[in-house]
């Protein structure tokens, strides 16, 4: 029966029954129906299912291909472990959403045409912006509404994208494009929003910082990986995207090592992260799509842990700010050794997930001998060692004792945090386990002397330029600041730009409008000159001029007719 | 008895005006005029089914023979304008004798019959008949009743209306018998069909083409076609509001039809329109039509004489559709010229139906008429909604037509200027609309509905509006049937 229903739909369809279910048995639905749908999954055969024509158009519902199989896995595992850690919450509208975003999360990667790659495009949007939402107060509601903005922004350009496609092409099937026509890249244009490409990523660490402690594991799994795999599967082999993806590892670090929120660091590191997958799609050898599935699902779980750690510590402490934290291993000691777990993870550490999927991006980066972009990566992979591996850990649980003392993380997530903890080490010591799912046979071995030891060398040499920068207290400190991102543009600065240009463009418009009115006016002027009660035309005319205008019109017409 | 009917078409009418004078009797002067225009509309019927069933009839008036007797030739044209015509008669004919008209005009009604029967043997007379010249008789008969209808208004204005009338329709009238006489200079027949046959003989000299010019220009004033249409504001203005239902819904359509007829049977498709450039001239003139007058019927303070712009513009779709030169466009004109009758005919009723109660046509006199009178206005506000082109209306069905017809004939730009013109008429008519619901009436404001004799024929028009917008098989089919015979496309 679970098997039947179009993956993804099963938690859809499941979390309406939410509301209704008495306290006990909700928390165990939300926990047991997204594992059901994985069991559900791991059952599937590859190929089409529930293919229908309606309206001349052929839907594709449900295509399942090792592509789609990977995030499809691991976005029910990251279901069910944002599930557990958020069995604590009372609120039935986050689980709902919680879960209704995991379903369209999983049914967009299994969409086989564009037009359901819309419906759950836009149903992730929707669904998602009530866990910023939940969190209450003004700032949630604000970046909340800018959040959904630019999600439907996407949705929108994805869909007008659909329809072009269709007409130029008449399929709306979802399979590999071309940029060269407006279609493709409107489409092009939607993945890269929701995969916070340089200056399109704004919405990323505005809203996931804001969400409530359970919401943002939710939020940092689904979205930008579903985008991952949309350009993984739309668009592979686009050089274009190693650029960019090259570009999105690099600038997020400066933020990431300035800003003080640390839940906000790691957007700015999660955006990082997806650098190196869109470079792994850019790349488009089979390695380095390999590379960005594997990556993707890697850093779902790293990530996923990292934002629960530093919930938990929202959750026991009431901030997260880096300045405020500090000394917090003597109270939350499971929390410590997940955050450094997942820290060591998303660093790259040997025996860590990390490892085992940065190779492979690295490695096919450096066969197709793209020797710029390495050193980029390789610069940012130092950068994501040094505000995640090191700061995250070190300024909520190290560094100076903040004198704060409180409780150890709830059990429920402890438990999600330690299920993530595990997988990231399983994987990473055992990476046949990771590299049998991908979408392409590999015969990768990550763990060879030059690889380990060039990797250990960076992260020291990381770790030792830390060291330094605290010791010599360079390092910039955690100060209550807010710093300017590219939003500043148009958040303040074309507002301020416009202030001040505002007195010239009023008089401007000003003037545009009177010459306007002035043109309008006079034109219904001479409408009513002729037409009006008095007017020429509406005038009861004497029979002298009646009689003219026959003779007139017999004139005109035998002049006509005579020429 | 059967075969005569072409004839009893014309002469029952024809003689129960003078009866009405013999009989002097108001109620008997109604009955007897009741009771022959109905028998015509029974006619009509009869004559329309005959030509749809069994083609063209063609019936020798006294036997002689066709092109030196008079003809009389009825195909599902002139059918079709029969109907129309008469049938307006037949149910703006009942709403007289409880009108103000009849009231004022008192012992004297029967002289109104007697007028208003002339008129209708005049219009009947210039649709059936097959032979020019005897089309110029009937129009003179209808011209110079209508002049009289029109002078019966409670206004004094009205004289001075009925007198431009008679000299603008006189000049109209002399214009159409200088082109007949032109035609039989050149061709030695009056017979319609006989000019048709004999014109390509004698080759389109000059005086054939003055003819034809003289011919256009004089139907143009009798059709009010800009900026010819001077003489019917004021006409249906201040003419009572019984006569501008008649005259609105019936003689402009004769008009209409004397230029179809005279363009593509007389002439034929060939010499109106290839030869001669007529189709872009009527198009023009008919699309200034079409927003001139609706612009002036926006800027109006009274509500009858906005109809009567609302009239002229129109005709500019009638025209727009013929002009289009096309079996479709020929289709979309015939069937507004029906459509239209239907719309105008229940508009001016209802104005009809408001004088009953006030004496004023104001548009701000018109504040809180849809409580002081909520049957009439309610119908004037369906006839409104038929006029601008409502779906499940007749007006929409017009529409649509001329619409396809445009589009089919590869003018999109004209098609989009109907749509444009349209939405002119949702103004006009808003005004009155929201006069009548959207404000308080004036305290002391005459309240009370018509009497049902007023009422019962302006919602039958308007139960017609609504039934001829979803069942168009009636106007659509005889249309197309007439059209294709008018473009030479076979029956």
């Amino acid at each position: 029966m679970i098997a039947s229903l179009p993956p993804g739909l099963l938690l859809i369809v499941a979390a309406l029954a939410i509301p209704v279910l008495p306290d006990a048995a909700r928390r165990a639905w939300t926990v047991v129906v997204p594992a059901a749908g994985l069991w559900a999954l791991i059952a599937l055969e590859p190929g089409n299912y529930l293919a229908f024509a309606w309206f001349g158009a052929e839907f594709q519902p449900v295509r399942v291909d090792k592509l789609s199989l990977v995030f499809g896995y691991i976005f029910h595992i990251a279901a069910i472990i944002a599930a557990i850690y958020a069995l604590h919450v009372r609120d039935s509208v986050q689980h709902m959403a919680g879960m209704v975003y995991a379903g369209s999360g999983i049914g967009a990667v299994f969409a086989g045409d564009l037009v359901t790659l819309f419906v759950y495009w836009e149903a992730m949007a929707v669904a998602s912006v009530f866990l910023v939402w939940a969190r209450g107060g003004e700032a949630a509601y604000r970046s909340g509404m800018r959040y959904l903005i630019v999600q439907i922004a996407s949705g929108v350009l994805l869909l007008s994208g659909a329809i072009l496609q269709a007409e130029q092409t008449g399929s709306i099937a979802f399979d590999r494009m071309d940029l060269g026509n407006l279609a493709t890249w409107l489409i092009f244009l939607a993945f890269g929003i929701k995969c916070a490409f340089p200056f399109l990523h704004n919405w990323l660490q505005d809203a996931y910082p804001e969400a409530t402690v359970t919401g943002t594991v939710f939020l940092s799994a689904f979205t930008t990986k579903a985008a991952v795999y949309a350009l993984a599967r739309g668009f592979p082999g686009t050089e274009m995207l190693i650029y960019v993806g090259a570009a999105m590892t690099a600038f997020p670090i400066f933020y990431a090592v300035i800003e003080n929120d640390l839940r906000r660091v790691l957007a700015y590191s999660l955006n990082n992260q997806l650098g190196f997958m869109v470079v792994g799609v850019g790349i488009g050898t089979p390695m380095a799509l390999n590379g960005a599935a594997g990556h993707a699902f890697a850093h779902i779980l790293y990530k996923a842990l990292l934002f629960m750690s530093m919930g938990a510590v929202l959750y026991r402490v009431g901030t997260i700010k880096g300045s405020e934290l500090g000394g917090l291993y003597k109270s939350m000691p499971l929390t410590t050794v997940f955050c450094i777990v997942g820290a060591a993870s998303i660093s790259a550490f040997p025996l860590f997930s990390g490892f085992i999927a940065k190779a492979l991006t690295l490695s096919a980066v450096a066969y197709e001998g793209y020797v710029v972009v390495w050193l980029i990566l390789m610069f940012a992979s130092a950068g994501v060692f040094h505000h995640s591996g090191i700061k995250i850990p070190y300024f909520a649980f190290f560094a100076h004792d903040s004198g704060k003392r409180c409780k150890e993380a709830p059990l429920n997530m402890l438990v999600a945090m330690g299920i993530a903890a595990f997988l990231c080490i399983a994987l990473g010591v055992w990476s046949p386990a990771l590299y049998g799912i991908l979408p392409y046979d590999l015969d990768y071995e990550p763990y060879t002397p030059t690889h380990v030891i060039g990797q250990l060398q960076l992260l020291m040499f990381s770790a030792l330029a830390f060291a330094v920068l605290i010791r010599y207290r360079i390092y910039p400190p955690e100060l209550k600041s807010t710093n300017l991102d590219f939003d500043w543009v148009y958040r303040k600065g074309v507002p301020a730009l416009i202030a001040r240009c505002w007195p010239a463009l009023w008089a401007a418009w000003q003037g545009l409008l009177g010459a306007f009115q002035g043109g309008l006016r006079q034109g219904i002027d001479a409408v009513i000159r002729l037409a009006g009660p008095e007017g020429t035309l509406a005038r009861t005319w004497p029979l002298g001029s009646t009689t003219l205008w026959v003779a007139v019109l017999l004139g005109g017409f035998l002049l006509i007719y005579y020429l | 008895m059967t075969a005569h009917l072409p004839a009893l078409q014309v002469v029952l009418t024809l003689l129960a005006a003078p009866a009405c004078i013999l009989v002097r009797g108001r109620d008997l002067a109604f009955l007897l005029a009741l009771s022959t225009t109905w028998a015509a509309f029974a006619v009509s019927c009869l004559l329309l089914d005959q030509v749809l069933t069994t083609g063209t009839i063609s019936y020798e008036l006294g036997g002689w023979a066709a092109p030196f007797g008079i003809e009389y030739r009825v195909d599902a044209l002139n059918a079709f304008v029969l109907l129309i015509v008469s049938g307006i008669g037949a149910v703006v004919l009942p709403f007289t004798p409880r009108s103000l008209l009849i009231e004022m005009v008192g012992e004297k009604a029967y002289l109104f019959y007697c007028a208003f029967l002339l008129c209708l043997t005049g219009l009947l007379g210039v649709a059936i008949t097959g032979d020019a010249f005897n089309l110029f008789v009937f129009l003179e008969i209808s011209s110079l009743a209508s002049c009289i209808l029109i002078s019966l208004g409670p206004h004094r204005r009205a004289l001075t209306a009925a007198f431009q009338y008679l000299v603008v329709g006189t000049i109209g009238a002399t214009f159409i018998v200088i082109g007949i006489g032109l035609i039989y200079g050149a061709t030695g027949t009056l017979n319609m069909n006989d000019i048709a046959e004999r014109l390509p003989a004698t080759g389109y000299n000059r005086t054939v083409i003055a003819a034809f010019a003289f011919l256009i220009v004089g139907a143009a004033i009798k059709l009010a076609l800009f900026p010819l249409h001077f003489w019917l504001p004021k006409a249906y203005t201040y003419a009572p509001s019984t006569v501008s239902a008649f005259l609105a819904a019936t003689a402009t359509k004769v008009g209409v039809y004397v230029l179809i007829r005279f363009l593509f049977t007389v002439f034929g498709v060939e010499f109106s329109f290839e030869v001669l450039p007529t189709a872009l001239p009527l198009m023009v003139l008919a699309v200034l039509a079409m927003f001139v007058a609706s612009t002036i019927a926006i800027f109006q303070d009274s509500v009858k004489r906005m109809l009567a712009y609302s009239s002229v513009a129109q005709i500019g779709y009638m025209v727009l559709g013929l002009s289009l030169v096309t079996v479709d466009g020929l289709t979309a004109s015939v069937v507004h010229l029906f459509n239209h009758a239907l719309m105008k005919g229940a508009l001016f009723l209802a104005i009809g139906c408001i004088a009953y109660r006030q004496a004023s046509f104001r548009i701000e006199d018109f504040a809180g008429m849809g409580r002081r009178m909520p049957w009439t206005m309610a119908a004037f506000t369906a006839g409104g909604l038929s006029l601008i082109g409502i779906p499940l209306t007749a007006g929409f069905i017009s529409k649509w037509y001329l619409i396809l017809a445009a589009l089919a004939a590869d003018e999109p730009l004209i098609a989009a200027l109907i749509v444009i013109s349209s939405l002119l008429a949702v103004i006009y008519i808003w005004r009155v609309v929201e006069a009548a619901y959207f404000r308080e009436p004036p305290p002391g404001a005459p309240t009370g509905e018509a009497p049902a004799a007023l009422l019962v024929p302006t919602w039958l028009l308007i139960a017609l509006n609504v039934y001829f917008g979803i069942e168009t098989s009636l106007p659509v089919g005889v249309a197309e049937h007439a059209a294709r015979a008018l473009m030479g496309a076979g029956p």
